[in-house]
This record gives C-alpha cells, structure tokens and sequence, in this order.
C-alpha cells in the first residue's frame, strides 16, 4: 500500500465513473456514475493526506466537504429527476430534446 | 509509513473489490443491484480509509453510504426499467465514446500517480487524526466546515422546492408554462402531436407495484 497504487486505484475508480457517467442512458444509472467519481477523488484525498501531507487536518477536511458535496448531488440530482418526470414523463437523457439545436 | 505485509494484503484485497464491484455497477441488469453493488464499492474504499489511519472518515464513509444507498435502491425501484433483473439489459448510448473516456481518463491520472513525484511525507504516528481533525473543523477552517452545513440547509429548501407538487399561489410549473391564445385556452407553442412524438421514440416499460 503506497501512494502510487492508492492513486491508480482513485484513478480506476473515477475511470469506470467517467465510463458510467457518459454511457448511462438512465438519469438515476448517470448520477451513480459521478457518485464513483466522487469515491476516487475521496480516496485519492485522504491518501495524500496520509502518505504526502504530513497529516496536516486540512486533507482530512476536504474530504469531509466532497462528501457534502456527493450528499448535495445527490439530493439535487434526484429532485431534478422528479421533477422532469412530473413534467415530461421522460426518466431517459434521449428524451430531453428541449435545449437540442 | 510502517505497515505489515497483512495490511498489504488486506488493501489489494479491497482495491480488487472496489474495482470489481464498481465495474459491475454498470453492468448489471438489475438496477437496485447497481446500487448495492456501488455500496460495497464504497464500503470497500471507507476500509482503505480506516487502513490509512483516517479513521473517522472510513467510519463516516460506512454510515452515509449505507443510509445512501438504500435511499438509492428506493429511487431504483421507481425508475427501474427491468423489474428483478429477469431480463438482460443494456441501456447505454455512445458506449464506445464513453469507453475511451474512462480509459483515457484513468491512463493521465494513472500516469500522475505513476511519474509524477510527490513529497514523502507520511502521516506521523503521534499524530491523532479524529482528534486534529475535530480541532481543524472546529478551530481554523470553521467558516468552510459551517459554509458546508448552510449550502446543505439551502439544498433541502432546492429540492423541496423543485420536488413539490404545487407551489404557493398553484400548480408548480405554472409560470413556466406561456400563456393560452385566448383567456383560458391551453398553453400556446406546445401542439399535442409534438408531444405525443417525443414521447414515441423511447419505449420501455414502467412497472409500478
């Protein structure tokens, strides 16, 4: 467990995060997408706080706040989702044409 | 940072899970799966957190994404395409695009972590992390740590606005809908047979139970 493999395995996550994030044709399958994109960047976080950081409380905050900011996606994303459902029935992203050219 | 082979052992262990997991996420056909499997791939990365002496975090990690992820399995059942996972499913669009993104997003970060050179600076094994992160969230970064609390605050009032039925004075999508031709008509620039159209390109089935 170093550094390097730490951050190739934040990498690997927030890879298959990209890779669900722009292939899901389903809002709710999309948002889980950047929910792993958020896992990588959380784990790449705390491992330079613990290996290159010198511990300092910053790193560990800044964790805390992609977090908050996964819970705030989340709670966002999901109302966004109700709310488009109610208003077009559609729960697939080919179904918004409305700002298409 | 001195660490046993058994901790060497335990992080490739759950560097394979949360890869493996999170890789099925998106390949699964059962949508609650999907999320279940994201749950694991969290809980996964939160016992690497703990591994690293964060232990707050790990901790943290656990408790929210299992709160999560089983609010997310809910909203999977309402907007699942294929009950129970009965059937193969592949609901994915400019799949090869999307494939080359994520290689090549993971082949730059991938070569960050591996050329790139960060200073060697482990944590020091004096150090309490849950104690000198509480001294930081409450001490020196307090405005960012209550700036985190009142941007949540504001998006409970967001979605409870934009997820409510009504608003104060009517229906909720009232002002955004332009007003009839005549008084009291149905809403102008919106003809039924485009509507009808767009929703037609798309099929597949709601089950509702």
């Amino acid at each position: 467990m170093t550094l390097t493999t730490l951050l190739l395995l934040a990498a690997a996550l927030i890879g298959i995060g990209i890779y669900g994030a722009l292939s899901q044709q389903s809002f709710v399958m999309l948002m889980m997408g950047l929910e792993m994109i958020l896992n990588g960047v959380m784990l790449a976080a705390v491992a330079f706080w613990a290996f290159s950081g010198a511990g300092v409380p910053e790193g560990q905050l800044l964790t805390i706040i992609v977090m908050a900011v996964m819970a705030i996606e989340m709670a966002m994303g999901f109302a966004l989702v109700v709310a488009v459902f109610r208003g077009k029935q559609a729960d697939m992203t080919e179904s918004l044409t409305g700002l298409k050219h | 940072m001195n660490h046993g082979i058994g901790v060497d052992i335990a992080f490739l262990l759950l560097a394979t899970l949360a890869v493996v997991t999170g890789w099925r996420v998106f390949r699964t056909d059962s949508m609650v799966r999907a999320s279940f499997f994201l749950l694991v791939s969290f809980i996964a990365v939160g016992v690497i957190m703990i591994l690293l002496a964060a232990e707050y975090l790990g901790v943290a990690m656990f408790f929210m994404m299992a709160v999560e992820m089983t609010v997310m399995a809910l909203f999977m059942v309402m907007f699942m395409m294929n009950p129970a996972g009965l059937n193969p499913m592949n609901m994915v669009h400019q799949e090869r695009i999307a494939i080359g993104a994520g290689i090549v997003g993971f082949l730059v970060l991938g070569a960050m972590a591996l050329f790139a050179v960060f200073p060697d600076q482990p944590v020091s094994a004096s150090l309490d992390p849950v104690k000198s992160l509480g001294n930081e969230m409450l001490g020196d970064s307090m405005l960012i740590f209550e700036s985190a609390g009142l941007v949540l605050l504001t998006t409970m009032i967001g979605v409870v606005v934009l997820s409510c039925h009504r608003g104060r004075y009517g229906a909720a999508a009232e002002g955004s809908l332009p007003p009839g031709l005549e008084p009291g008509g149905d809403p102008a620039g919106k003809p039924e047979e485009d509507e009808e159209e767009e929703g037609g390109g798309h099929h597949h089935h709601h089950h509702h139970h």
